[in-house]
């Protein structure tokens, strides 16, 4: 017994043997039960948790890195490259090397900025994108960089510490603004992007097609990315490559698009607003595909600074706007064709129905006078002689014994009113007019006055250049509306030859009579190649025989009664030229509209950039069929 | 012949089972070294001489009799608190990563107070009657408090705790009464929270981290996360030597010192760590055998605290590892890279070793 009670003021060494060895088996029993404690700690961990540390080992050891693939070129149709992946340099930092934490990373991207050009757009951007990226990983501070750049930083680069300059492949439009409506361009993949892709496939990419063919075809171009399980070490660093599996590379696209046709029609567009659009009407494949002004999509690949991007939103003729695919104009007289069809077909005229032009038109009951554009008007005429002249007298009469609805029903099936289904994102469906129509958007009653100015393509009426030119694809190929297609051929990776997209065919036009649709085409012809032809100029010294029919779009209303005269007219008050065309007339191979903004009648403006356009591709089409 | 040495230098004698534990846990530990270094052969060379250094010192001082090492301990403690002092004073910058700083030639005085504090204690209640009277007992806690004061001041929360434990656990040997000791255990947990309050934010870090390490993986949390998954993932039968992956490429922080049982652990798994702790346990055992066959008190005092001791380090290091306790840089014994806590732990075995060497009946 040891108690404080009894102390002994001796010290007893027998007392004290006893009270250790108590104190040490006390103590010894206490540290077994401890260090078996300790021990159900690491059974535990070691035999009950092994699983899930053990697969957390595991995911710490071995890292999956994307291999990227090479996105697809894109061709012309003749074979030109009109999108590749050039060889590029950027700037990359890695923000855990750089000493300093914060105000290294600024003083070092201060004393970088004294080589290469950083403006406060690419540093924003940096330190944004810093937070998609772990501290050991680089992060991109500038893309495509130029040679000096290159050189300069490559003298210096002992000076930087975490900092190295990465080779990549950048996307590269070699036409530029000529073909930015038809191809678009790829961008910076940003979160939106993402939630619209597979996550998987986009894990090391860093641009996707943002409008146009790059963004349509975004799949095919993109390919499947391949990956690299890699052992890394704590910092990420890899130390061996476990597993490859190699990228596919995305598909290689051809366009049906010829980049000497949409030259010629750009260039003969000149400073000029407008658009054209030309579809072989064999196959519905889009030739060219023209809206002016255009931009430079190269400044959008690496991301475009906002000081470029304003400049481009404030620049004249909004160069962002595509015309060919979004552009709402009144057709004007170019629906005159359709309607005189529709008139032909539904049995309201024959070829020798006539109709009497002295220059006014009234209906029954009215006294407001429909003018025709001459004056003294055009006398006797029939519908060949009403395009070749393009009288609006015969028309007025037309449409009123047509009515709206059946010229709505009819004309619809041309593809008015609706998308055409072209294999790029962004078109506007224009609007045909109706008694529906005006009663849900207006909430007013139709009246007939509306039905005769529909019936020469003003009014209500809005039709894009696509529209038209694929109204006219199918007006002079027996009728057969396709959905225009931009993409011609397509050859996958690994594939010797690209193979041939053909458009699918939409839709058959139902043909009552085929002389009904040949008179057409033969008062279209008349246009171009009758003595008294609105658009003659356009037959001079051709190779190929070509109809067609011009067009004005009314910019601005005039009083009734009022002549207009084009030459007094403000620029941005004059009408928009329109001109359609095929040729050649025998066997067509190509259908055009073409626009031109404020550019006043349609034979001066719009006719010679058609003939431009016909030319560039009849004259090579012609060259191809004499070789042998 | 005329002797310069002292007389009882002479042929070394030591405990022989304590000596083959020892050297168990030596080899196993260079062994794990090797690979916890990523197979640096100098390092396991540099650590291999020091604790050769360690142990010729061991031998050294197991020939001395405990009395002798008594007359030195006033000496040797004085000279500790003088030098803690010192160092206080002098102010010598430390980071929080001061465990990787151990060298052989830069010397702590708190490494050399985990034994002077045992040492002193049995030194004073060595004459005194037993179980301590409430003098004795105030006296005590005088000796091993002004120590502990002034390295947690330095600060090193770790080895205070070690220190006043080292203290505490010869009181205690001594037959403080059961009343005493629960009291004061009770004072320690209402301290608790007043703890709290002084602790330095780091120190803050490390509980709140040891509390939910999931909160910060990839900050305060990343240690123990990466070394618990280290120790899970080794299974029963680990994953062989030299193929800890979590080793290996360094996911393991501190991987050759402080967190080397995570190593061991990976590598040679359950049945390796048992087996450690199984070594550690009998050392454990042989120590308080060792201080029951004691000659003297303070012999006994001292002996028996030292083992208790060594189970401290034991048990924290490897609470440490597996996420049970809080991180404080105790290192495992004789095991993790360092040369200070080696030396300073086989000089504390030639303690025992010369309490072995003149035990009570020698010859019987």
């Amino acid at each position: 017994m040891i108690s404080y009670k009894g102390h002994r003021a001796i010290k007893d060494e027998r007392d004290e043997q006893r009270l250790f060895e108590n104190r040490a088996w006390v103590g010894f029993a206490v540290i077994a039960l401890c260090i078996l404690a300790l021990l159900g700690r690491y059974v535990w961990l070691q035999v009950f948790a092994y699983d899930s540390f053990s697969t957390r080992s595991e995911n710490n050891r071995v890292a999956v890195t994307p291999v990227v693939p090479n996105r697809g070129i894109i061709y012309d149709r003749r074979g030109r490259v009109i999108a590749e992946n050039r060889l590029a340099y950027r700037l990359e930092i890695v923000p855990e090397k750089v000493p300093g934490k914060q105000q290294g990373l600024e003083a070092l991207l201060d004393e970088l900025s004294t080589l290469i050009v950083i403006d406060d757009d690419d540093r924003k951007a940096f330190h944004k994108s810093r937070r998609n990226y772990r501290v050991f990983d680089s992060v991109p501070l500038k893309f495509n960089l130029s040679e000096q750049e290159v050189a300069r930083f490559a003298v210096n680069r002992h000076r930087f510490h975490g900092v190295d300059v990465v080779p990549y492949l950048s996307r590269h439009y070699p036409y530029g603004e000529l073909l930015t409506h038809v191809l678009g361009y790829t961008g910076r993949l940003d979160a939106d992007d993402i939630s619209n892709v597979d996550e998987g496939n986009y894990r090391g990419t860093r641009t996707i097609g943002k409008i146009g063919i790059e963004k349509f075809q975004e799949k095919e171009l993109h390919g499947t990315s391949g990956y690299e399980r890699v052992e890394t070490n704590v910092r990420g660093r890899v130390l061996k490559v476990l597993e490859r599996q190699d990228a596919v590379p995305g598909t290689d696209l051809v366009l049906s698009i010829d980049v000497a046709v949409q030259q010629a029609a750009w260039d003969t567009l000149g400073d000029r607003p407008g658009s054209v659009v030309a579809i072989d009407p064999v196959d519905g494949s889009v030739i060219a595909l023209v809206s002016k002004p255009g931009y430079d999509p190269n400044a959008f690949v690496d991301g475009i600074s906002q000081q470029a991007y304003s400049e481009i939103l404030k620049a004249p003729g909004r160069p962002l706007f595509n015309r060919a695919l979004n552009g709402g104009y009144e057709p004007g007289s170019t629906l005159k064709p359709f309607v005189g069809l529709a008139g032909l077909e539904l049995g309201v005229v024959t070829p020798d129905t006539r109709v009497f032009s002295n220059g006014r038109f009234y209906i029954k009951g009215y006294d407001r006078p429909y003018r025709d554009w001459k004056d003294t008007g055009h006398g006797w005429v029939n519908i060949l002689s009403a395009l070749e002249q393009s009288v609006n007298t015969y028309f007025y009469q037309l449409s009123m014994d047509l009515g709206i609805d059946r010229m709505h029903d009819y004309l619809a099936q041309f593809g008015f009113g609706s998308a055409t289904g072209i294999d790029v994102p962004g078109e506007g469906k224009g609007l045909l007019p109706s008694r529906e129509w005006k009663r849900g958007a207006l909430n007013e009653p139709w009246y007939p006055g509306e039905t005769v100015i529909a019936g020469i393509g003003q009014g209500f009426n809005v039709v894009t250049p696509l529209q038209l030119a694929n109204a006219v694809a199918a007006l002079v190929n027996g009728g057969t509306r396709f959905a225009p297609r931009l993409l011609y051929a397509s050859k996958p990776a690994g594939v010797e030859r690209a193979k041939r997209i053909r458009a699918p065919s939409e839709l058959q036009i139902p043909i009552r009579d085929p002389q009904n649709w040949q008179t057409i085409l033969d008062g279209m012809d008349l246009v171009v190649n009758g003595s008294r032809g609105t658009a003659r100029k356009v037959a001079v010294d051709a190779h190929f025989r070509t109809g067609g029919k011009t067009g004005t779009a009314q910019v601005y209303q005039l009083a009734a009664g009022k002549k207009r005269n084009q030459e007094e007219v403000a620029e941005h008050l004059k009408d928009h030229a329109w001109f359609i065309a095929f040729a050649p007339v025998e066997a067509p191979r190509i259908a055009i509209a073409v626009v031109v903004e404020h550019g006043g009648g349609g034979s001066t403006a719009a006719a010679p950039i058609a003939r431009a356009t016909l030319d560039a591709w009849l004259d090579q089409e012609l060259e191809r069929e004499l070789q042998p | 012949m005329k002797r310069w040495l002292p007389a009882w230098v002479g042929v070394p004698r030591p405990d022989p089972v304590l000596l083959i534990l020892l050297l168990l846990i030596i080899g196993f530990g260079l062994t794990a070294l090797y690979s916890a270094s990523g197979q640096d052969m100098a390092m396991v060379n540099r650590q291999g001489i020091r604790l050769g250094f360690g142990l010729v010192m061991m031998l050294i001082i197991s020939q001395a009799p405990p009395r002798v090492l008594r007359a030195w301990t006033p000496w040797l403690y004085g000279l500790g608190v003088a030098m803690l002092l010192v160092t206080l004073v002098l102010g010598v910058g430390r980071s929080t990563h001061r465990w990787l700083d151990f060298g052989v030639f830069r010397f702590q005085p708190s490494e050399l107070m985990k034994l002077a504090v045992p040492m002193m204690v049995a030194w004073y209640l060595h004459p005194k009657v037993l179980p301590p009277s409430v003098k004795s007992t105030a006296i005590t806690f005088g000796i091993l408090l002004i120590p502990t004061l002034l390295i947690y001041r330095q600060p090193d929360l770790g080895t205070a705790l070690l220190v006043a434990a080292s203290g505490m656990f010869t009181l205690y040997l001594a037959g403080l009464r059961w009343r005493v000791l629960f009291g004061f255990a009770g004072l320690a947990a209402a301290a608790a929270p007043v703890l709290w309050l002084v602790m330095k934010e780091y120190q803050r870090d490390r509980v709140r981290t040891f509390l939910n390490p999931e909160a910060d993986p990839l900050g305060h949390g990343w240690n123990i996360i990466q070394s618990k998954i280290a120790v899970g993932s080794g299974g029963v039968t680990g994953k062989g030597w030299l193929n800890g992956t979590q080793s290996n490429l360094e996911f393991i922080p501190e991987r050759h010192t402080d967190f080397i049982l995570a190593v061991i652990s990976e590598e040679f798994g359950l049945i390796g760590v048992s087996l450690l702790m199984l070594t550690y346990l009998l050392v454990i055992a042989r120590g308080l055998y060792i201080a029951s066959i004691a000659r003297d008190t303070g012999s006994r005092l001292l002996a028996g605290a030292l083992s208790l001791t060594l189970f401290v380090y034991v048990l924290v290091n490897g609470g440490m590892v597996s996420g049970v306790l809080p991180v404080v840089g105790v290192p495992l014994p004789l095991i993790s890279y360092g040369g200070t806590a080696a030396v300073t732990l086989l000089a504390g075995f030639g303690m025992m070793m010369s309490i072995y060497g003149h035990r009570k009946f020698i010859s019987s």
